[in-house]
């Protein structure tokens, strides 16, 4: 299935060449979580600070096992602040 | 100790100067900084006075901790009452005038009257003088600055200035340090060139000492570097995009006002955000980012400094502006971007750049920018009206345009000038502003973030997000994760936030700070340096008195709870896209609890009972 990964900050060396504006289309496996396709691209855990489905920020504990959608759209930032 | 003990008080109708000794009492009551400058000016004028009359006062205040060895310790706040919202203003600027007063000897100045000339105010240790600034007045703040570096033949001078904005009454113009550092909001800038005081200019070489416990201090100062060096946020995150990481994220969730807050959602916020301040641009293979900056003894460095593409078409004609620059930060790219649905980078930056040049709040001016937009997209105002540009939502033109406006007060910028409020009351829709209390609110759509909803209802300076900056809860999870949808939990939240800050604010540190550090990082350092036992309990307690103090002056000034509220648009037209669509501001859940939690009455007003307890009755 499908989703579109969306890499911010520093996650973003992460990306492929091909993508536009910190997004990139995938083919993930069905079933699969937050944390398998953080897994897949290489990217630490504990960099993947705010992981965001839809909008909405999922906790660590639902980036293991909440299965992702086909069309979802995921947004993964390291740790952040501003103001 | 760590406070000087000494004011510097510059009455400029009589151009008498002295210097007294600062109130230890109050000192151990409001610390310093926004607490104790707050305290003086409620204790010296009368809360229905002209904010643009000579019974107004303005106040440079330090904290205790400025222009020492702590991190961040280099903030300065001006505090007034505001021209834009009549109520009390304070704002709260870095660079090195903080560090600059206070290492020439002074905790405040406080300056009082009005010149009958142009005049700016020159300090040197304990010399103060006032000079006369005819050949600066109707000059940028830029201009001012390098003249006065040239006058008194010293590089290491400190100035801050107003521009032409303020000279030409501009109703949120702000004062400028260090060229690109601003006391930004509410019109404090107005105030100071209402009062003919074009700069004050500081030199000071007499070292920041005095701390109770100086071995202690520096073991505390130490530990709490160090938090911030570990701290992922501070450490890694805010000095290498700084505030501008935003933007991307408030966009994803939703939250981010757009086209006057007729969205939530801007389709060019990865255009204007910090990671496309990152990207090579095509003309010259450079970023608009050159590098970060940190304001004095800051170990974060979030700031930006940019340049603009030369070839730009808002620059083509201003060989100054190819040069680097302050910003953007976030606030200021969203105001001037996704608020006015300009996605153009190098035009953001360039009117950020003469916010900089010439004193203006870009938050105020890009949501009044905005307005007009909307305005003309429902034909109330034309191009005729307008100077000739058309103010269509992601016009780059019109938004470059309407900066140079209003910085140099002319034209259709005039009007530009009163802010939204004014505006769109003088032309029929004061429903289109989007503002509390006057101030137009910054970067967080209230119904994709519940809190923020009831921190500008509630903010003692009109809408701010830097009164209580629960996004930190509810977005980054900072010191815990709360759902920025709902309103549950909410007015503990609000109030937890408004007298933390209220304390950090008081200090001479950087609110940014405690992205990392809670109070338990903050206390040890204000204790070690200062006299008496400043344990977190009496900060949150210093906090709550502050709180209630600004909000007594409000209420004293006519402003009650009847104007605790927020755009209709806010309350009653639910977000289109995103995770809060089909949701409003619930502002009506979360006001009457976190009255209840203030101890105030039903109508916002501190009860007997509450002023007592916090020694204010």
């Amino acid at each position: 299935m499908e989703i579109e990964l969306k890499l911010f900050a520093t996650l973003g060396r992460h990306l492929p060449a091909a993508a536009r504006r910190n997004a990139v289309h995938i083919d993930i496996p069905a079933d699969s979580t937050a944390y398998d396709v953080i897994d897949a691209n290489g990217i630490d855990r504990e960099e993947a600070f705010m992981v965001v489905r839809n909008g909405v920020f999922r906790p660590p504990e639902q980036r293991a096992r909440e299965p992702l959608r086909e069309g979802d759209v995921l947004a993964i930032w390291p740790p952040v602040a501003g103001g | 100790m760590a406070w000087t003990g000494k004011i510097l008080r510059v009455n400029l109708s009589d151009g008498v100067i002295t210097s007294e000794a600062l109130n230890r009492e109050w000192a151990g009551q409001y610390l310093g900084q926004r607490g104790l400058g707050s305290k003086y000016l409620i204790e010296e004028i009368d809360p229905n006075c002209d904010a643009l009359g000579a019974d107004n006062k303005m106040i440079m205040a330090t904290g205790p901790l400025t222009g020492t060895m702590a991190s961040t310790g280099g903030r300065y706040s001006v505090i007034t009452k505001s021209p834009l919202t009549g109520c009390i203003a304070c704002s709260n600027s870095g660079g090195f005038m903080g560090n600059e007063l206070k290492n020439a000897g002074w905790d405040m100045v406080i300056i009082e009257g009005k010149s009958p000339e142009p005049v700016y105010l020159y300090i040197e240790n304990d010399k103060a003088e006032l000079l006369p600034a005819d050949e600066i007045w109707g000059t940028s703040v830029w201009h001012a600055d390098e003249w006065l570096h040239k006058r008194h033949q010293d590089s290491l001078l400190r100035v801050s200035a107003v521009g032409r904005s303020a000279e030409q009454g501009c109703l949120y113009s702000a004062i400028i340090n260090d060229l690109h550092r601003a006391a930004g909001r509410s019109g404090v800038g107005t105030v100071m060139a209402s009062k003919n005081l074009k700069a004050v200019a500081v030199r000071g070489t007499l070292g920041v000492g005095n701390l109770k416990d100086p071995k202690r201090f520096m073991q505390a100062v130490g530990e709490a570097k160090k938090v911030l060096a570990d701290n992922a946020v501070t450490g890694q995150g805010l000095p290498a995009y700084g505030t501008q990481v935003l933007m991307n994220v408030i966009n994803e969730l939703g939250a981010l006002p757009t086209r006057n807050t007729r969205d939530v959602q801007f389709e060019g916020a990865n255009d204007i955000s910090g990671e496309a301040m990152h990207e090579p641009r095509a003309s010259d293979g450079k970023p608009n980012l050159t590098r970060n900056a940190g304001c004095f003894g800051c170990t974060i460095a979030c700031g930006r400094i940019s340049t603009i593409d030369k070839g730009h078409f808002s620059v083509a004609h201003k060989p100054e502006y190819w040069g680097n620059s302050g910003g953007l930060e976030y606030e200021a790219a969203w105001a001037l971007g996704a608020d006015t649905g300009v996605d153009d980078l190098d035009a953001l930056t360039d009117a950020n750049f003469i916010c900089n040049e010439d004193g203006v709040d870009p938050i105020s001016l890009g949501a009044t920018i905005a307005a007009v937009m909307e305005l003309t997209k429902l034909g109330v105002l034309t191009a005729e009206q307008t100077g000739g540009v058309a103010f269509e939502f992601g016009s780059a033109e019109a938004l470059t345009q309407a900066a140079e406006w209003v910085a140099r007060g002319e034209g259709f910028g005039r009007e530009l000038a009163m802010g939204s409020r004014r505006l769109c009351e003088k032309y029929g829709h004061p429903e289109l502003s989007m503002t509390v209390k006057s101030q137009e609110f910054p970067a967080y759509d209230p119904r994709g973030i519940q809190g923020m909803g009831l921190t500008y209802a509630t903010s003692n300076r009109g809408a701010c997000h830097l009164r209580s900056y629960t996004v930190a809860s509810e977005v980054l999870g900072i010191p815990e994760k709360t759902d920025p949808l709902t309103t549950d939990g909410k007015p503990a939240l609000v109030k937890a936030f408004q007298d933390a800050t209220a304390a950090v604010d008081s200090a001479g540190l950087c609110v940014f700070a405690t992205f990392a550090w809670t109070m338990e990082d903050i206390a040890p350092q204000i204790d070690a340096a200062c006299e008496g036992d400043w344990t977190v309990d009496k900060l949150l307690t210093v906090g709550e008195r502050i709180w209630n103090m600004e909000r007594d002056f409000n209420l004293r000034a006519g402003i009650g709870g009847d104007q605790d509220s927020l755009p209709q648009r806010l309350l009653k037209e639910a977000a289109k896209t995103g995770p809060a669509k089909g949701l409003v501001a619930g502002l009506d859940k979360m006001l009457p609890e976190y009255y209840e939690l203030r101890g105030w009455s039903a109508d916002g007003v501190p009860s007997e009972a509450t002023l007592g307890r916090l020694g204010l009755a």
